[in-house]
């Protein structure tokens, strides 16, 4: 028998506890209460009551949730008549241009809630629309908070897990364009088939392992069926959940403004405001969403046919969000080694498999890398004009030019055949595009962004135009300017502008040192407070003869 | 050169008619004939050829015709000039003129790019001239019989079989419903979506530009029709909505980002700009 354990008769964890009483309520209030006691309702009430800040820019990241909810809604009605079976029939349904085609069931199935299930097309034609739109507006959600920088500390982290939700929507919407297995669908896996193959020494291992054996097999769509409903829904799901869950625990970002800072957050509370605003937005966007699905076509796999791997057509391309792949393929010269008896096909892995591996681990690096050369360590909950942060903005912009160009690469035959020029120039224009137009677009974006820092600081310091010619004694012709409020001066000087890393007492390194140099390179000066004050003083002198020009009958003078 | 002026008239008569103005077309038309009666007496090809006296007169209209349109750069007898990049025509066959005047491919205006079809200026009785004419010179398939290319009254199992045949031999360039499509070097692969059932045929046939020859004996009639009767019928489907273009994903992305995304941003500005009035 073990020996009784010693009781310490401080320790609060012999207090006895009661659990608390049943409250007395109005009738009205019973079912609340019956559920607070049950599982916390009142608590959350302090997060129903949290604030978001107000701009259009922050309703980016709603749609894509939003058509999120749309795609599981209608996938359900899909799933029910839907046949992930790769087992050849004999269609026998209503379409005729397809009568006893031999086809896999899942294309057969595909046409039936198509042309006999009733409501079927439209809710495949909304899916489709929404899968569109999903990963567009995450792309633009994700360009968004790029060029605010909202990815910075504290948020790291979320951006990370944001970049996991964009990739995985890529492969989503990749498996759900394969399951069909129409002639593009088919086409499409045949590609990422040879992407597979492409990884060297292992490549066709994995091929063998993806499909089970040789391409097409009888597995892939049941396995992609698999993925596309359970696996990757799933990962959505769980990454959009800690998404929401980091953001409401980081709060929203804001964009800087009188009484605007780092510690505080304006804006309007989620109920009642939030949940009027967004509920509407969701109805919008699933309205839009519909009308889309009613409207305009979408993968009509029955002008495409059944895949059959010794068929293709042209115009074969992928959804958009994988069209950069594809035009990197499209454009990539034939480099390929035969070292014993192993092929190393790097004109397929370098633009495939490397371009996307690339893409996404720059995205998950870029903030890392950015507080490394800035050295900043600070928090940031105040959003960054993109303008005052001109070399970010200028690698922002250079790396959707790069992207555009892969794009547009990508429907190379669909541009020279719409533009009559010649697919060989599109394809040899695009071989140097990747790699000029970047560059350019990040000096050009560079100039711009610093020019807008010059104009700032000219309407900081001399005000706004009044719009109001006036004419002098002497017959010459002046325009007042009227000075800024105080909030909006507030506003265009808060900023801390980014400064070239100096060896105070800790060793930095050249590289850094040369790249913290070119990132703060070139800024604008804000106004000091001496110029700004010489500048009142000088405008003090200048208002005097505005007096004047008011008296003349104008009431337009304080309109900003 | 007697036998011109037989019927009791005098020798000085004899001479004044072979100097008669008119001697020299006369010959000129009748040693056509002879040429062309001869030819047609002699030459494989006359399934081309079913009457011979109005044919020699058709193929004199369709030389006459050759010389003033095409000749400059096929050269007088059709046997082409490499420096124009003319092919010769003296093998082509009375269906490749059919096709190529007919859809206005030719007469070309600029012989470095691929001939674009457009307005054909010539009447079915001048392509017909010329067709004959061109068919008098060598082999070549024959303008096709409407029994042979006219899908009227197929069954719905002859017309899924002609997809089978369209996209396992067509859409690779021609794209998925005959929208057309690029090929390298500046050239297309044409729509069918205005092409017309014989001008398909004859376009198999004789294999234009890049297109290869589909011979009857790689795709009989029959099949022939049924493609043709594919092409047709696909295009008769009603779209689901609006087609974009009928080209697939490349416009489905663009209008995804102009109409979805696009309108969204502009509802995403509206929601925001509207304050809390609680």
């Amino acid at each position: 028998m073990a020996k009784p354990a010693e009781l310490n008769p401080d320790s609060p964890a012999l207090e006895v506890k009661t659990p608390p009483t049943s409250r007395e309520t109005s009738k009205l209030a019973g079912p609340v209460t019956w559920v607070d006691d049950r599982i916390g309702l009142a608590k959350l009430a302090g997060n129903i009551r949290k604030v978001f800040p107000d701009h259009w820019s922050f309703l980016l990241g709603e749609i894509a949730l939003y058509s999120f909810i749309i795609l599981l809604l209608t996938g359900v009605f899909l799933t029910i008549w839907f046949k992930p079976s790769m087992a050849e029939i004999e269609y026998a349904g209503s379409y005729a241009l397809l009568r006893d085609v031999r086809m896999s069931e899942a294309f057969a199935s595909t046409l039936n809630i198509s042309f006999d299930i009733r409501g079927g097309l439209l809710v495949r034609q909304i899916h489709h629309w929404a899968a569109m739109l999903f990963v567009a507006a995450m792309t633009a959600h994700m360009l968004r908070v790029f060029f605010t920088g909202a990815f910075r500390k504290p948020r790291e982290l979320n951006w990370i897990i944001g970049v996991g939700l964009f990739s995985m929507g890529l492969v989503e919407g990749f498996a759900g364009y394969s399951l069909p297995d129409d002639l593009l669908s088919g086409t499409g896996l045949r590609f990422v088939d040879g992407l597979i193959r492409s990884i060297p020494l292992i490549g066709t291992w994995a091929e063998f392992f993806v499909f089970g054996g040789e391409f097409p097999g009888t597995l892939i769509i049941p396995r992609l069926y698999m993925v596309h409903i359970l696996l990757i829904p799933g990962l959505l799901l769980g990454l959009i959940s800690a998404h929401m869950a980091l953001l409401v625990y980081h709060k929203h970002t804001h964009w800087p403004g009188p009484g605007r800072t780092n510690r505080n957050i304006q804006g309007y509370p989620f109920f009642p405001i939030y949940v009027a605003k967004a509920g509407g937005f969701f109805f919008i966007v699933f309205g839009v969403t519909v009308l889309m699905g009613a409207v305009f076509q979408i993968n009509p796999v029955w002008l495409y046919g059944p895949y059959n791997p010794s068929q293709v057509t042209a115009g074969s391309q992928p959804d958009w969000y994988m069209g950069f792949v594809e035009g990197a393929i499209r454009i990539m010269p034939n480099w390929e080694w035969h070292l014993g008896h192993t092929t190393w096909s790097w004109n397929v892995f370098l633009p495939g498999v490397g371009l996307m591996g690339l893409l996404f681990t720059g995205l998950a690096l870029y903030p890392f890398i950015e507080a490394w050369i800035t050295g900043d360590t600070s928090e940031h909950h105040l959003l960054d004009r993109p303008r005052n942060a001109p070399v970010r903005t200028g690698i922002g912009v250079a790396g959707m030019a790069c992207y555009a160009m892969f794009w547009l690469a990508g429907g190379n035959d669909i541009l020279a055949t719409q533009f009559h020029v010649s697919l060989n120039a599109v394809t040899y224009f695009m071989r140097v595009a990747v790699f000029v137009v970047p560059v350019l677009a990040f000096i050009v974006t560079k100039r711009i962004c610093l020019s807008l820092q010059r104009a700032d600081k000219e309407r900081v310091l001399h005000g706004s135009e009044s719009n109001i010619i006036v004419r002098n004694p002497e017959g010459g012709f002046s325009e007042a300017h009227v000075p800024l409020s105080q909030e909006e001066a507030y506003t265009l000087t808060r900023h801390p502008q980014p400064k070239a890393l100096v060896p105070n007492g800790v060793k930095v390194g050249r590289v850094r040192q040369t790249l913290s140099r070119w990132y703060a390179d070139g800024q604008v000066p804000k106004p000091t407070a001496a110029e700004v004050a010489e500048a009142e003083h000088h405008g003090a002198i200048e208002g005097g003869e505005g007096d004047e020009r008011v008296l003349e009958g104008s009431d337009s003078g304080d309109a900003h | 050169m007697r036998f011109l002026a037989r019927g009791g008239r005098s020798s000085k008569d004899r001479t004044s008619l072979r100097r008669h103005r008119a001697a020299r077309p006369v010959l000129l038309l009748l040693s056509l004939f002879l040429v062309g009666a001869t030819y047609a007496a002699v030459s494989p090809a006359t399934e081309s050829v079913a009457d011979g006296a109005a044919d020699a007169q058709l193929i004199a209209q369709g030389k006459a015709l050759f010389s003033q349109n095409c000749a400059s750069c096929h050269g007088l007898g059709g046997e082409g000039l490499a420096q124009q990049g003319a092919p010769a025509l003296t093998n082509v066959g009375a269906a490749a003129v059919d096709f190529q005047v007919s859809t206005g491919r030719m007469p070309m205006a600029n012989p470095l790019v691929q001939a674009p079809a457009k307005e054909n200026t010539f009447t079915e009785d001048e392509i017909a001239a010329l067709a004959a004419y061109v068919a008098s010179l060598g082999q070549g398939p024959a303008i096709p019989t409407e029994d042979q290319y006219n899908p009227a009254g197929m069954s719905p199992e002859d017309v899924s079989r002609g997809g089978e045949l369209f996209r396992t031999n067509c859409s690779a360039c021609h794209n998925f419903k005959g929208a057309g499509g690029a090929l390298p070097n500046g050239a297309v692969a044409p729509s069918l979506q205005n092409a017309t059932p014989k001008q398909i045929l004859e376009a198999l046939r004789t294999g234009p530009g890049q297109m290869p020859i589909f011979a009857e004996g790689a795709l009989p009639d029959e099949n022939a029709k049924q493609v043709i009767a594919y092409i047709e019928q696909v295009n008769a489907v009603p779209a689901a909505g609006l087609s974009l273009g009928g080209l697939g994903p490349v416009a489905e992305g663009f209008w995804a980002w102009v109409a979805g995304i696009g309108s969204l941003v502009l509802f995403a500005v509206w929601i925001a700009s509207r304050g809390a009035r609680a």
